[in-house]
């Protein structure tokens, strides 16, 4: 059973069509890269998955929970971060996971956060206030509140966003690390095309709210014989034909 | 602990670390009923002094009539200002992607608006005791049926204030502030109804707190306890909070269509 089913995708507001007719599947354990410039659809899709936005048309499934009708019962399941959905600023990190470790049902809550801590090195930052945080550090202290329930489905949106390069390599490894240990299907959106490089097993290129083209990172490179898939980016973004030059 | 009780939990926990590490908002709980209750307090003792044991009668009806409409105002804010906290911290995304069922969520909110109506007005209430002897229990057990009633009151208000911000976007907060007072004129909360004009009596009756503070007035002049009217505020009160929660329920399913959990904020 895939993990996420998506089909026949769409999402209209007013004349807008934001996203267009979009189908997809993840299978359990693995990574899906979301690419695609602003206003692809990429953080409508998104909302859609967690339930925060009813389509116009189609179906979700994760988990085999349909997100119209038992959508509780997957975001148990579930979790989510994004560098543009905060926690609260005046709560020290300790406290937001406790939060969440509370609405997520986690057993044993203080040693899950003492887990996250020695993992995503947050020991240091726990009694200190969210809102006091490098945007860095919040990224991680973001990561280990989407982690605090152990998801099975992860959707990670910009999840390396304002980090440095030695913690962004960091996040990722662990990344990496979570899901072979934890068969967890993660969904991420991208603008850092290494990342998606390195992450990735599917990649879904989107264009106004359409999924243009996709596989693997390493089939998308081949056909548009490219170097790499910031290349391949472009290629789309600019409509260039496939193997074109700039 | 079951899972629903552990996510209202959950989010009440969110609000008291909050108020743990913010002494203003703290203060701000018990600052408004204080203020409040000096004034009228201060008010009622000038006219009390001159007007004898009629005087002194007055003097308890209003400030009866501070405290316990305090009660439905905190009440009502308790909920709101909650929920608007939310907002403000930009936190909804995550509550929203959370499992927490949108009535656990409504749950949350009036637990701790208890616990806020509690911590402003019972000071106000001490105070009251204190300054101009007045003890508001001395009503007897009625007094919680009163409590309780004018409780619910602001929680349906409030629930109607939350379903405009999410139809509305934070450009609706001010109404969290200014709703309550602006029904205060109609809950003839320091006057009869009779004494409003004959059009506007049929409104005051449709809100449950005109029958309280009949029934609140009665009470302090030693008569017998009204229980129609209590019967009335407790059917309105139903009425209202069953609209309210429709009202809510459809807000929150418009704003999932709309995408404006996501940008509640902006």
């Amino acid at each position: 059973m895939d993990a996420i089913s998506v089909t026949a995708l769409s999402k209209r507001y007013g004349e807008t069509l934001a996203v267009d007719g979009i189908d997809f599947a993840a299978a359990a354990g693995s990574t899906i890269g979301l690419l695609g410039g602003n206003g692809a659809g990429k953080t409508t899709t998104i909302a859609m998955l967690l339930g925060l936005l009813i389509p116009t048309t189609g179906r979700i499934a994760v988990l085999g929970h349909d997100m119209a009708t038992d959508r509780f019962a997957a975001l148990a399941r579930m979790n989510f971060s994004s560098p543009y959905v905060a926690l609260p600023h005046r709560l020290s990190v300790a406290e937001n996971l406790r939060v969440y470790g509370h609405l997520y049902n986690v057993r044993h809550t203080e040693r899950r956060i003492a887990d996250l801590a020695d993992q995503l090195d947050l020991h240091g930052l726990l009694d200190r206030p969210a809102g006091d945080l490098s945007a860095g550090q919040k990224t991680r202290v973001a990561l280990a509140k989407s982690l605090i329930n152990r998801p099975d489905v992860l959707l990670l949106d910009e999840p390396t966003a304002s980090l440095d390069p030695d913690t962004g390599d960091m996040v990722r490894s662990w990344l990496e690390r979570y899901r072979a240990e934890s068969g967890c299907t993660i969904l991420l959106a991208s603008h850092n095309m290494a990342e998606v490089e390195r992450l990735c097993d599917q990649v879904l290129m989107m264009k106004k709210g359409r999924i243009v083209d996709r596989g693997s990172p390493s089939d998308l490179l081949t056909r548009y014989d490219r170097d790499d898939l910031e290349a391949v980016f472009l290629d789309i973004a600019r409509d260039r034909r496939r193997g074109d030059d700039a | 602990m079951t899972a629903a009780l552990r996510r209202i939990w959950g989010l009440m926990y969110r609000h008291l670390a909050l108020y743990r590490r913010s002494w203003p908002r703290l203060l701000e709980l018990a600052y408004w009923p204080t203020l409040q209750m000096c004034i009228w307090g201060f008010t009622a003792s000038f006219f009390a002094g001159r007007t004898g044991s009629a005087g002194i009668v007055t003097l308890g009806m209003l400030l009866g009539g501070v405290l316990l409409w305090e009660v439905a105002l905190r009440s009502q804010m308790g909920v709101a200002i909650s929920f608007l906290e939310e907002i403000w911290s930009r936190n909804l995304g995550h509550v929203f992607v959370s499992p927490l069922r949108p009535w656990e969520l409504v749950v949350a909110l009036i637990a701790m608006s208890v616990i806020r109506m509690a911590a402003g007005v019972l000071p106000a209430v001490l105070l009251a005791w204190a300054l101009y002897a007045f003890n508001l229990f001395a009503m007897g057990p009625v007094l919680i049926l009163f409590a309780i009633n004018l409780m619910i009151m602001g929680w349906w208000v409030s629930l109607g204030i939350v379903s405009l911000i999410l139809r509305h976007g934070a450009g609706a907060e001010a109404l969290a502030w200014s709703v309550l007072f602006g029904i205060t004129p109609f809950a003839a909360v320091f006057y009869p109804v009779a004494v409003l004009p004959g059009f506007l009596q049929p409104i005051a009756y449709a809100l449950p707190a005109a029958h309280v503070f009949e029934g609140m007035r009665a009470a302090i002049a030693g008569e017998t306890i009204l229980w129609g009217h209590l019967a009335a505020a407790a059917g309105l009160n139903l009425g209202w909070m069953a609209a309210a929660g429709l009202l809510f329920a459809r807000q929150f399913r418009a704003a999932r269509i709309r995408g404006a959990l996501l940008s509640i904020g902006e």
